[in-house]
């Protein structure tokens, strides 16, 4: 039973890939504007326009264009990067693992601050605090990541200068990892000054990253908590002589993850949005930024692999979320 | 012609509520909509109150400090950038194409969502099977790969922005405007128009429509705020307007590069967008509270 349903959405999320490139396909073959007029020396020959429009396939017909494209996609072959000349698979792997530890430690993060406001917020009702803990974060849902990103390079950047600007790593640090995990394989190898020098370069970008989803987290969360503090389950634990904290972080929390979780879920999805411009304002080496710039050079190949693995990300998320909610809720489970 | 008659006596106070005054209740109706107005003005009179070109250069006057802060030059209020063009000049003028963004997009977003919702939810069926449909592929393309790919499209410029959001933003409202057609069509009232024997398009538009109109006002105050925080970002990107033209985005961006040099440059742009985020943001979470009843209760 279980075994269906999670193979059901597996190829529900085939079939949303491959929608995602024909619309991605359809999209950029309506482009005005000649790729191939950018990349030709002023002066060039009609023969050599039409030798590279050949090797880029640009003079098939648009469905073989797209039978030819995906073939060569599905074997990992995404065409070579026309402003940066390189093979764009190799550009991707190189570039992913940077966001996707950007990503994953904002995630991380988001879900601890919001877990511990709407923690404290719930433990707090019908004190002063209460009102203004919802007030404040009242006004923070308003703020988007572009926002936090800037006012955080202000104040973490410049009036409190603690953790650098730009970039992934001191580049007189570096040592020769052999994967481009280098949090995570700094880690491994126990090389702590190195971790810590990534882990400085990461704050700010990460903080832009969690403070939107953890404003979110917070809402979400605390009302969840709220209604479960009334519950009859968690009178009896409370007349049973249960502490206040024990009470929300025990009894009323396991019940309201369920209907934060699946938030959380689709909120991440933006998160991971959020590296385009949060990795450009930082200038951190991941798929994000390197979307900026292939869409300011045009370079179909690379916007299409970016655009394809934005979208196998994002369908991943949503599958783990109902995944995660099926293993979490007992009724799911058996059903 | 006629004199437009005035209840006076006793009859003139059994008046409900007028729904004006409601609104003059709601303190983040105040805050947001007296900052929009205000912005409003000032971008309409841009040209009679800034103090300087915006446009204006001058390198012997680069990088000048706000008027506070040591070694400011009078009649330079918020300091000049690198150029020497006047901040406060270009933040007013940037007001220009941050709300011709704003209520351009959202507007045209909203007139798509509003008409595909109405129907959707008066005339149901295929109708209603084939938008919402429509609605549900939308909305699982995630809105950042839509940017990327439609700025790539469509080129960089104000109206690929303008064109970018709409495709993208008029599911919100087709998917609201479809739930609060269904609403209002279960009312007495809508039982009672069908009755007499109304036309249905009629009854659509004369009688569904103006009660979903504030719900549609509180929307197009929260599109407005997502549209000018996008076309800060394009225009931060160097994707929208041509880089002349004072836009916030633009003006945060030289502010980011310069930010050891002269962080002034990023602390006015920065702190003007984040109100105007937070004022429609404001105006349309009041509005909407205002509106409804139950919320309201």
């Amino acid at each position: 039973m279980i075994a269906i349903s999670i193979l059901n959405r597996l190829i529900m999320a085939a079939v949303t890939l491959f929608g995602v490139a024909l619309i991605v396909f359809v999209l950029l073959r309506v482009v005005p504007g000649d790729p191939i007029a950018m990349m030709i020396a002023p002066g060039a020959s009609p023969a050599d326009i039409l030798a590279l429009r050949a090797r880029y396939g640009l003079d098939l017909s648009l469905p073989a264009q797209f039978g030819v494209w995906l073939q060569a996609v599905v074997i990992g072959d995404f065409g070579t990067s026309i402003s940066l000349r390189r093979d764009v698979l190799e550009l991707l792997l190189g570039r992913l693992p940077a966001t996707l530890e950007l990503a994953f430690a904002a995630l991380v993060v988001a879900v601890l601050i919001g877990g511990a406001v709407a923690v404290i917020g719930t433990l707090s009702r019908r004190t002063p605090l209460e009102p203004a803990i919802d007030a404040t974060n009242g006004v923070l849902l308003a703020v988007p990541d572009f926002v936090w990103a800037l006012a955080l390079v202000l104040l973490l950047g410049v009036l409190f200068p603690i953790f650098p600007l730009s970039g992934r790593i001191d580049p007189t640090l570096s040592i020769d990892f052999t994967t481009p995990f280098y949090l995570a394989e700094s880690l491994v190898r126990l090389r702590f000054d190195i971790f810590l020098d990534i882990a400085a370069h990461m704050v700010m970008p990460v903080l832009a990253l969690a403070l939107p989803l953890a404003t979110v987290i917070t809402r979400i969360l605390k009302e969840a908590l709220l209604e479960a503090m009334v519950q009859d389950y968690v009178l009896l634990a409370r007349l049973k002589g249960m502490s206040e904290v024990r009470l929300v972080l025990q009894e009323a929390l396991r019940n309201a993850i369920g209907p934060a979780l699946s938030l959380t879920g689709v909120q991440f999805t933006f998160l991971v949005g959020g590296t385009v411009i949060v990795e450009r304002i930082f200038s951190y080496p991941g798929i994000g930024n390197m979307a900026i710039d292939a869409v300011i050079n045009r370079d179909l190949p690379l916007i299409q692999g970016l655009v394809l693995v934005f979208g196998a990300i994002f369908i991943v998320i949503n599958l783990g979320v109902d995944l995660l909610a099926a293993a979490l809720n007992p009724r799911l489970r058996h059903g | 012609m006629a004199e437009p008659i005035t209840i006076t006596g006793p009859a003139a106070q059994f008046r409900p509520p007028s729904r004006f005054k409601t609104l003059l209740t709601e303190p983040k109706v105040l805050f947001g909509g007296g900052f929009i107005l205000l912005l409003l003005v000032i971008a309409i009179l841009a040209p009679l109150i800034a103090p300087k070109n915006p446009l204006e250069q001058d390198l012997m006057l680069g990088s000048l400090p706000p008027a506070w802060l040591d070694g400011a030059e009078p009649g330079y209020y918020l300091g000049t950038d690198d150029l020497g063009r006047d901040v406060l000049s270009r933040l007013l003028y940037g007001s220009r194409i941050a709300l011709f963004v704003a209520v351009v997009s959202a507007s045209l977003a909203a007139l798509i969502g509003t008409v595909l919702g109405l129907l959707a939810g008066w005339y149901g069926g295929w109708t209603d099977r084939i938008i919402s449909r429509i609605v549900d592929i939308w909305m699982a393309f995630p809105p950042v790969l839509l940017s990327i790919l439609l700025v790539a499209v469509f080129g960089s410029g104000v109206h690929s922005v303008i064109a970018a959001i709409v495709i993208i933003d008029w599911t919100r409202f087709c998917r609201v405007i479809r739930a609060e057609t269904l609403a209002q069509a279960q009312l007495d009232y809508i039982t009672a128009a069908r009755t007499v024997g109304f036309p249905r398009m009629k009854i659509l538009t004369r009688e569904i429509f103006p009660n979903i109109v504030p719900v549609l006002i509180a929307l197009v105050s929260l599109e407005m705020g997502i549209a000018v925080v996008v076309e800060a970002i394009l225009s931060f990107v160097g994707l929208s307007v041509s880089s002349d033209t004072p836009t916030w985005g633009g003006m945060i961006a030289q502010g980011r590069q310069l930010i050891h040099h002269a962080w002034w440059l990023l602390v006015a742009p920065l702190a003007v967008l984040f109100a105007t985020v937070l004022a429609f943001n404001q105006l349309g979470g009041g509005l909407r509270r205002a509106f409804d009843p139950v919320m309201r209760r």
